[in-house]
């Protein structure tokens, strides 16, 4: 196991960037922290700056002008990141495929490493994506 | 006169969910202006709502905003309804109340936990978030879902709420009173949160109809405002119910209103579920076409009034879909009630009229402008082009003019 992996599948810390989202998943994200499911027990917390972070959560779809600032949100992060798409909207553009507005999906911008849909996900499914995300960045079966 | 700078908040950051870029104009520690950016977040849903038929743009405004998530249904629902000459069951009339009001609760609490947070106060916000789960969970037990409940349909709902539920219900909203009360008397008394919330960010009640806010942040100001009880709906001219007015317009105040409004909420849904016990009737009326027509539909959602027109022209889409959200009125507000406070206010300030720019962004366009100049790109060009000169003198070189 590499030095970076063994770090990054510590204490995550989570920048989460919320485009044009209707705010569900980002409500949701938010309640993954809070008492009932209380992720913080286990070391993820939610950052104020993309420059401390580890995750980044993207949700909704990304109209044309908060596109270049994902990009450019990207690139501030410090490297290795990985990117969560959460919701249909992030993932495949849900509904709004045929806006004038919407400009291309997420991962045509940046490289997603892990895709959940849902709308919105359960926190439960937040929690299991990022279970799974660990396990296999530790090569885990 | 002292040095003017700006402070850049976002467009992301970590105050708010939502990108939205704030431009605090302060002088040392007071705020002096404030210009808002928005246009992050508008995603063309009145454009694409054309393209959907009557029973489809009712999900798709459900995705305006997932917090008033039954508020713009309930709201297009009743313009089409409203257009059509639809006729609504009267047991749905009873089961979008409680949607409705459910939804209310959900979004209060939300609120509450979120100003906690921005006041650095995270008991609350822990708090109010734990007691929000077993609302949630009401959701999933009468929508199915728990955000995006899905419910309304032009003609009534989806989804009877079945009798054997309505003990679970009642017990659940007996459990939230206790919390809820507690939370009241947690921020009537603490002398903390006074500290931080009286005379801060105070809005006039003349300058909360000059702004026409809505909602909470015009209740909160003194102006009795409620489509609930302006023009009664739904079952609202049915069930016994208060409008909560503030005095002051403080955030201290806006609190206040939410939380009171929470417990009247568990009262319009106690009585409309003692109705539904008994209330036989379908709960959708199945209509087959909707005439051409237009059609207002308005519901009190938890920030304000919402508005929606539809256009119909006798076909199965909508001709012209126009939404009004209320946060669109109650941000405004903000340039008024954040001008002479401190930074450090200024973050609960901005949160107070519970802001939802997902709601707002149907191209909106901002600009504080009192006092300052706003320069267009000609006068630019001229300021910039007797810059040049100035320098040019100063360094004793000349080169080739230019004109505009």
């Amino acid at each position: 196991m590499s030095f970076a992996v063994n770090m990054l599948t510590r204490s995550l810390n989570v920048f989460h960037l919320g485009g044009s989202a209707c705010n569900n998943c980002d409500i949701e994200i938010i309640d993954t922290l809070t008492p009932r499911y209380d992720l913080e027990r286990f070391g993820i917390t939610l950052v104020g700056s993309v420059r401390h972070a580890d995750v980044l959560l993207i949700t909704g779809i990304f109209n044309k002008k908060s596109a270049i600032r994902l990009k450019r949100v990207y690139q501030e992060a410090a490297k290795p990141v990985l990117v969560i798409a959460i919701g249909a909207c992030a993932c495949t553009g849900n509904m709004f495929q045929k806006s004038y507005n919407w400009n291309v999906s997420v991962d045509k911008y940046i490289p997603v490493d892990a895709y959940l849909p849902g709308c919105p996900p359960k926190p439960e499914a937040m929690i299991m994506a990022m279970v799974k995300l660990v396990k296999k960045l530790r090569g885990a079966k | 006169m002292s040095k003017t700078t700006i402070i850049p908040i976002g467009p992301y950051h970590p105050l708010q969910e939502e990108p939205e870029f704030f431009k605090l104009h302060v002088e040392g520690e007071k705020v002096v202006g404030l210009d808002i950016e928005l246009g992050y977040n508008h995603r063309g849903i009145e454009k694409l709502s054309e393209l959907k038929t009557f029973e489809q743009t009712v999900f798709l405004v459900e995705r305006i905003c997932g917090i008033c998530s039954t508020s713009h249904p309930l709201a297009c629902v009743q313009a089409v309804e409203d257009a059509g000459g639809v006729e609504v069951p009267e047991r749905a009339l009873y089961i979008r109340s409680v949607i409705g009001e459910l939804e209310r609760l959900h979004s209060h609490m939300l609120w509450l936990g979120l100003a906690g947070h921005f006041l650095g106060f995270n008991t609350v916000w822990m708090w109010a978030w734990r007691y929000r789960e077993p609302i949630l969970e009401l959701f999933e037990l009468i929508t199915g879902n728990r955000n995006h409940y899905g419910m309304m349909k032009p003609g009534g709902v989806r989804r009877d709420i079945s009798v054997e539920d309505i003990p679970a219900i009642q017990k659940t909203l007996d459990g939230l009173k206790g919390p809820i009360c507690l939370f009241r008397d947690a921020v009537t008394d603490d002398p903390l949160i006074r500290a931080r919330l009286e005379g801060v960010g105070t809005l006039t009640k003349q300058q909360a109809i000059d702004y026409c806010a809505v909602g909470p942040t015009a209740r909160a100001s003194g102006v009795a405002k409620d489509v609930r009880k302006d023009h009664p709906h739904l079952a609202y001219g049915r069930v016994d119910f208060k409008i909560i007015t503030g005095k002051n317009g403080d955030v201290f105040d806006k609190a206040i209103v939410r939380i009171l409004e929470t417990l009247e909420s568990i009262k319009i849904i106690e009585q409309c579920l003692e109705v539904l016990k008994t209330l036989p009737g379908p709960v959708d009326s199945n209509p087959k076409e909707i005439m051409a027509g237009e059609g207002i539909g308005t519901y009190e959602a938890p920030r304000g009034e919402v508005i929606h027109y539809i256009c119909s022209d006798g076909g199965n889409r909508p001709l012209r879909h126009k939404i009004r959200a209320p946060s669109f009125m109650n941000v405004p507000t903000n340039q008024t009630t954040v001008i002479g406070q401190s930074v450090a206010d200024a973050t609960i300030i901005l949160a107070a009229v519970d802001p939802c720019y997902c709601c707002t962004e149907r191209m909106a366009a901002l600009d504080a402008g009192s006092g300052r100049r706003i320069l267009s790109s000609a006068e630019l060009i001229r300021l910039s082009q007797a810059k040049t000169a100035k320098l040019k003198k100063e360094m004793g070189v000349e080169g080739p003019r230019l004109k505009i």
